[in-house]
């Protein structure tokens, strides 16, 4: 039985939260890169991945959303992808112990390709370096994540898919009247069908403006593919208290949400950015797992 | 005589290949600098913003048509300068510190040049002291703070707080956006205005100016 398979035996499949504010709460500051505590402060890594895996969560991804070298370019640390990638799969998998599968993450370049900030050539080398790297340290299928861009998100995932692993692709719908465009303008319908035609095994969403708005989005990938449908979606937009950014959406009121996903067509189920740990606990509690 | 409503559809369509050979024929045959820009290009900047709001142009669209626009205003822009024309206003943009995300300030970035705006782009990681010296060395009058990360939001708050400090907060407008900025911030953190997206943030940067 392939891991796919294995994994929709029993659906949904709960995956994961945010980990960057994990990461804050264990002493990241602002502007520090999350991806070098791979090899910094692995600990601090991998109790946050193991924190997941005791919540429920069946699939945990890795601290490697911004670990392709154009974005790690950014704090002066390309030379050293992929072994922050290697590392960070290696973490996962350790905080997993069995328990569950680790689909490492690859989030997007942080440059546009049509302002000419980054090109096709640059993107794909990145891509395939991280890809292969997160495959070495032992991931066992890889999330290309957080994508605004078609053109960006189908070279990570051609870049995913050529390492042989499962490839969830999965994009951000944050845009227009509806929030149901990504920035550059895509409908779920046509991310959908052109992720689906370059070889996603599942595709989906995340973080965007609210689990809320990602009910009829999730529908209408559902309506638009036969691949399975992975939701990753935020607890609302942040409010600032006494200067500090809070999201006052509880655990339990997201976990609110969480039936009418799966009605939607969602196959795998977690949170992004405002989410934690208490968050899949709250989730697994109503998927009953 | 060009055909100068070509001018317009050209940056409407964001074809700057046309934008830039009508503008050189234009200029050739002594149509006014100041002509082009006020009657064909900044209305097909505000088409293009209309037609943003319609849901109709997204991102690429607002990249390809100013892109036009900035080809043209290359042009133009020296002749402008050398007949004493003022810009309609100085910005100075950057990603707020702690923040490496560039790709929603470029976007305003390039907007703002489209609608006129003489830009100084600080960059990504912009500390509060090198916003500023833009002010107080360059003489920007607006100030345009970009963050994408909910933990570098508070790094607005400190800007706005640094332009205070240095005595400076009376002199300029400062805006603000992002994608987990709201007005509700904005106003939180005694900001002048916020604007949704890079297209609205054309007209706020006017209304900023002008007041």
């Amino acid at each position: 039985m392939s891991l796919l398979e294995e994994l929709l035996a029993a659906t949904p499949v709960l995956t994961d939260g945010a980990w960057g504010t994990q990461l804050q709460a264990r002493g990241l500051t602002p502007g520090e890169c999350p991806d070098q505590w791979n090899l910094s402060r692995p600990a601090e890594v991998e109790q946050v991945a193991r924190a997941y895996v005791e919540a429920g969560s069946r699939v945990i991804l890795s601290n490697t959303f911004g670990s392709n070298r154009v974005a790690l370019a950014g704090h002066g640390l390309a030379g050293q992808a992929a072994e922050i990638n290697r590392a960070g799969a290696a973490i996962s998998r350790r905080a997993a112990a069995g328990r569950a599968k680790v689909f490492a993450s690859i989030g997007p370049s942080g440059k546009l390709l049509m302002s000419g900030e980054t090109t096709e050539e640059e993107l794909r080398a990145a891509f395939s370096e991280q890809a292969r790297a997160l495959a070495e340290g032992g991931a066992d299928a890889l999330v290309v994540e957080t994508m605004s861009d078609l053109a960006e998100a189908k070279i990570a995932l051609e870049a995913a898919k050529s390492t042989g692993l499962p490839v969830v692709a999965c994009m951000v719908f944050d845009t227009g009247r509806n929030k149901d465009r990504t920035m550059m303008g895509a409908t779920p319908e046509q991310a959908a069908g052109e992720l689906a035609a370059c070889g996603a095994d599942v595709v989906g969403a995340n973080c965007g403006v609210g689990i809320e708005s990602y009910i009829a989005i999730c529908r209408r990938l559902k309506a638009a593919t036969g691949r399975p449908i992975w939701i990753k979606a935020n607890a609302g937009l942040p409010e600032l208290v006494d200067g500090k950014t809070v999201w006052k959406m509880t655990p339990e009121a997201f976990a609110g949400f969480v039936p009418q996903l799966i009605q939607a067509g969602a196959s795998f189920i977690g949170g992004c950015c405002g989410t934690s740990p208490e968050f899949i606990r709250a989730v697994a509690g109503v998927i009953g797992c | 005589m060009p055909e100068l409503w070509k001018l317009h559809d050209a940056i409407l369509n964001g074809d700057a290949k046309t934008a830039v050979a009508v503008t050189q024929e234009a200029l050739a045959e002594n149509v006014s600098p100041l002509e082009l820009v006020q009657k064909y290009m900044v209305p097909a900047m505000d088409q293009v913003g209309q037609r943003f709001e319609c849901e109709e142009y997204f991102v690429p669209e607002l990249l390809l048509a100013a892109r036009a626009m900035k080809g043209s205003l290359a042009l133009i822009r020296p002749l402008l300068v050398a007949s004493g024309a003022e810009p309609v206003g100085r910005v100075a943009i950057g990603t707020v510190k702690g923040d490496l995300h560039d790709i929603g300030k470029n976007l305003v970035s390039a907007m703002l040049e489209g609608g006129g705006f003489e830009v100084i782009d600080l960059g990504a990681d912009v500390s509060p002291e090198k916003f500023v010296n833009a002010v107080k060395e360059r003489g920007a009058k607006i100030v345009a703070l970009s963050a994408l990360l909910t933990v570098t939001m508070g790094s607005m708050k400190n800007t706005i707080q640094a332009l205070k400090d240095a005595g400076l907060r009376e002199g300029v407008k400062v805006m603000v956006g992002g994608a987990p900025v709201t007005e509700q911030f904005a106003q939180e953190i005694g900001a002048d205005g916020y604007s949704e997206n890079a297209s609205s943030a054309v007209a706020l940067a006017r209304k900023l100016a002008a007041a």
